[in-house]
């Protein structure tokens, strides 16, 4: 499944991301790596973008981001 | 020995906090060259010897934006002699990312561990020792808000830069990694041994801009190093090089960093959160500041308490006032020593009235920018593109971008110096070239004056009203087109830290303030000071010397360029000088109506015209409803006035991005009274 998926206050863990290129790899730099557990924290209050937490800190993605990251809850 | 010590770390890190507390006052903001981003620089205040540089906030080394690139660029190619790398102890995985990038390019660095006291209260420990031993650099912990640490931090930088020393090197990458990173260093021809790693490093990541600087003949060595790298990254060094650092860093905190009981622990940051872009209550809550942030700078009825001047407008008199007496007294003098009529025009409405129109402004972008630094400091502000982002998406735009356009209802100049606060070029220049769209303070007694004369009692709000979706219209449409064909930008997307919330220091709100509106009357103000005196010079002169405003330059330029208006249903040169006194500033149309169509001079009589309460028959031999509406159109959204074209070149940067977004919004004007006076005269 893809972190788009991923409900309200659920954690999941990282499995791949995406395909190749700049989004790819801010999504990365950011800390969203392969093994790293990830929670969906709230959807903003329009529907998009999300909150999620990782390592320890609160990163904000649209949807379409986080439907290309793959995890496994 | 003067030496430079610059300070990279991510963006909310506590980097400009730290800068503050380095230097002082003894700062100075420039712009790095072909960007518009501040580069900052100041002498440490106990070694005057030392400058230090404060790099714009990057979260990695791998350039994503504007920002990151000159960051990078410096880091790399300029060498400063120590870089101190702030991490914020409370994200401190993500905040090492950009260390071990920096520790990669081995220049002699130093570690500032910000934010201990909320580590502390969250219950970690941080070791900063074992940190130190494993990256080989010196390691302080910090309080830059308290300026806990600085005083050790500092003199721990100078000694690595005096000393010249090298991080480790750390032993990050798999075997076949560093198989192909070391093989490709052999082949690069840079003196020194640290860069030709690090740039066989980016290679092997695949990093595009150091692809492109390779020479022809070493791109298919490199090439094939790559693919035999692949072959143990599953065909994806790039993605394998960021996991392996962050592998590395996890191993790292795991020695150095003991989490406490309170980890999970929601801090009053996640409360404060949760009510503040909570689903329901987000909305209202961002109108109520946005509500707080407009009237604050602008409102004549402040807090909705009759004839109270909020902050901004106070101020505002207050100058116009000092400035109004200042005058008087120069007036005196000048006319006490004789001075001829156009020694004393020149002085008085020239030099004076040039300088006092941009005094005028300067509460304005005070006022406004102390709050917009509390809002970006805070952590709010993060959260007002958080909160926008699905509505300004669509138009290619930032949610950011919401703040500049409702400041421009007030005034275009803090507005457009808001577009600051944007990230991304595209976005700040689309932003800047629409934000005067919308109708600003000093165009409605435009407004108010053709509404009192040309239309109806009962039509008066409508047409003021329809002026102003107009403009919003004419933004949006804008907006979608420069976005879709016209300014090319990086592919848009959101993947943007949501900051702790903070309480702002005062110092760095006062400092941030004061920046605003010493750039903005520097850079600024000598545009608006030459034009509006070259303005006063041509409307107060022809061949033969000092004349009246119907004999001058102005109105001979008026009467040979009506002929361009005439389509838009206004060949009269008095209309035609009335957009040109407009450039100074908008509610100047009035007094040059008054004057040229009425012979009014009296001031009592002309603020009643500007305020809609007295007509001004004269101008119904000129204009028809319809060509009013489109005469109003055409000064909405034509070249804003002098002051807003000197702060979107202020923000812009550059003289070739003004003159196109000017040339746009005099385009735009054209084509919409174009159609205005077009299609009114076939409805009415």
């Amino acid at each position: 499944m893809t972190l788009k998926e991923l409900e309200v206050g659920q954690v999941g863990t990282v499995v791949s991301i995406g395909e190749k290129g700049p989004i790819r790899r801010r999504i990365m730099d950011m800390g969203v790596t392969p093994g790293t557990k990830i929670k969906v924290v709230k959807v903003a209050p329009l529907g998009d973008p999300i909150e999620v937490n990782i390592r320890g800190y609160e990163l904000s993605l649209r949807k379409d981001e986080a439907n290309q990251i793959i995890i496994q809850s | 020995m003067s030496i430079t010590i610059a300070l990279a770390g991510n963006p909310n890190c506590g980097k400009t906090t730290l800068f503050n507390d380095i230097t002082g006052s003894k700062q100075h903001v420039g712009n790095w060259p072909g960007v518009t981003v501040d580069k900052k620089e100041g002498i440490y205040r106990k070694n005057r010897q030392v400058t230090i540089l404060d790099l714009p906030g990057t979260y990695s080394l791998s350039p994503y934006s504007a920002e990151e690139i000159i960051a990078r660029d410096y880091i790399v190619k300029e060498k400063p002699d120590a870089v101190i790398n702030i991490v914020d102890g409370t994200s401190i995985e993500r905040n090492l990312y950009l260390t071990l990038q920096i520790i990669e390019t081995r220049i002699p660095l130093v570690i500032a561990v910000n934010m201990m006291d909320e580590v502390e209260a969250k219950g970690d420990v941080i070791n900063c020792n074992k940190l130190s031993e494993i990256f080989g650099v010196p390691v302080i912990p910090i309080v830059a808000r308290s300026g806990k640490g600085i005083k050790e931090l500092m003199d721990a930088a100078i000694e690595i830069a005096n000393a010249k020393k090298k991080p480790n090197y750390l032993d990050i990458f798999d075997d076949n990694i560093s198989g192909a990173v070391e093989r490709i260093a052999e082949t690069l021809e840079d003196p020194k041994e640290e860069d030709r790693i690090w740039k066989a490093i980016k290679l092997v990541e695949g990093d595009s801009i150091v692809t492109d600087s390779l020479p022809e003949n070493k791109k298919a060595f490199v090439a094939e190093m790559i693919k035999t790298a692949e072959k143990s990254a599953d065909g994806d060094t790039e993605a394998k090089i960021a996991d392996l650092r962050y592998k590395y860093i996890t191993n790292t905190v795991k020695k150095a960093v003991k989490k406490g009981a309170l980890d999970h622990a929601e801090t009053k940051s996640d409360k404060l959160d949760r009510i503040l872009t909570n689903r329901i209550l987000a909305i209202p809550i961002f109108a109520a500041v946005m509500y707080l942030l407009f009237s604050f700078t602008f409102s004549e009825n402040f807090l909705m308490i009759e004839g109270l001047p909020s902050p901004g407008i106070w101020l505002a008199g207050l100058v116009e006032a000092g400035w109004g007496t200042l005058t008087g007294w120069v007036e005196s003098a000048l006319v006490s020593l004789g001075a001829s009529d156009w020694a004393f025009s020149l002085v008085i409405d020239g030099i004076m009235e040039g300088i006092g129109a941009v005094a005028g402004f300067l509460p304005l972008v005070l006022v406004m920018f102390l709050m917009l630094s509390f809002l970006e400091d805070s952590g709010y502000m993060a959260r007002v593109a958080f909160v926008m982002d699905r509505l300004f998406r669509h138009l290619g735009l930032s949610g950011k971008s919401f703040i500049p356009l409702l400041m421009g209802f007030g005034c275009s100049v803090p507005a457009l110096m808001a577009s600051r606060t944007l990230d991304s070029d595209k976005d700040r220049r689309i932003t800047m070239m629409i934000t005067p769209f919308m109708s600003c303070g000093a165009k409605l007694p435009i407004y108010a004056m053709f509404a009192a004369t040309l239309f109806a009692d009962s039509n008066k709000t409508l047409i003021v009203f329809s002026i102003y979706m107009l403009g919003l219209v004419v933004a949006i449409l804008s907006a979608l087109i420069l976005s879709k064909f016209v300014i090319k930008g990086e592919t848009s997307s959101f993947i943007m830290e949501l900051p702790q919330y903070r309480i702002p220091t005062g110092k760095s709100i006062l400092i941030h303030g004061w920046e605003k509106v010493k750039g903005f009357a520097i850079k600024a103000g000598t545009i608006i000071f030459a034009s509006t005196v070259l303005i006063w010079f041509l409307s107060s002169f022809n061949f033969n010397g000092m004349t009246d405003m119907e004999n001058s330059f102005l109105a001979y330029i008026g009467n040979s360029f009506k002929v361009i208006f005439a389509p838009l249903g206004f060949a009269d040169w008095r209309a035609s000088v009335g957009v040109v006194t407009g450039w100074i500033a908008k509610e100047n149309i009035v007094a040059t109506f008054g004057q040229l169509f009425a012979n009014i001079e009296d001031e009592a009589v002309l603020e009643a015209v500007m305020a809609g309460e007295e007509a001004l028959p004269a101008i119904k031999d000129v204009f028809t409803t319809v060509t009013a509406f489109s005469y109003m159109a055409f000064n909405l959204l034509c070249m804003p006035c002098f002051a807003a074209v000197g702060a979107i070149k202020r923000e812009m940067g550059s003289w070739k991005w003004t003159l196109r977004a000017v040339g746009f919004q005099m385009l735009v004007a054209y084509i919409v009274a174009l159609l205005i006076n077009v299609i009114g005269n076939l409805i009415f």
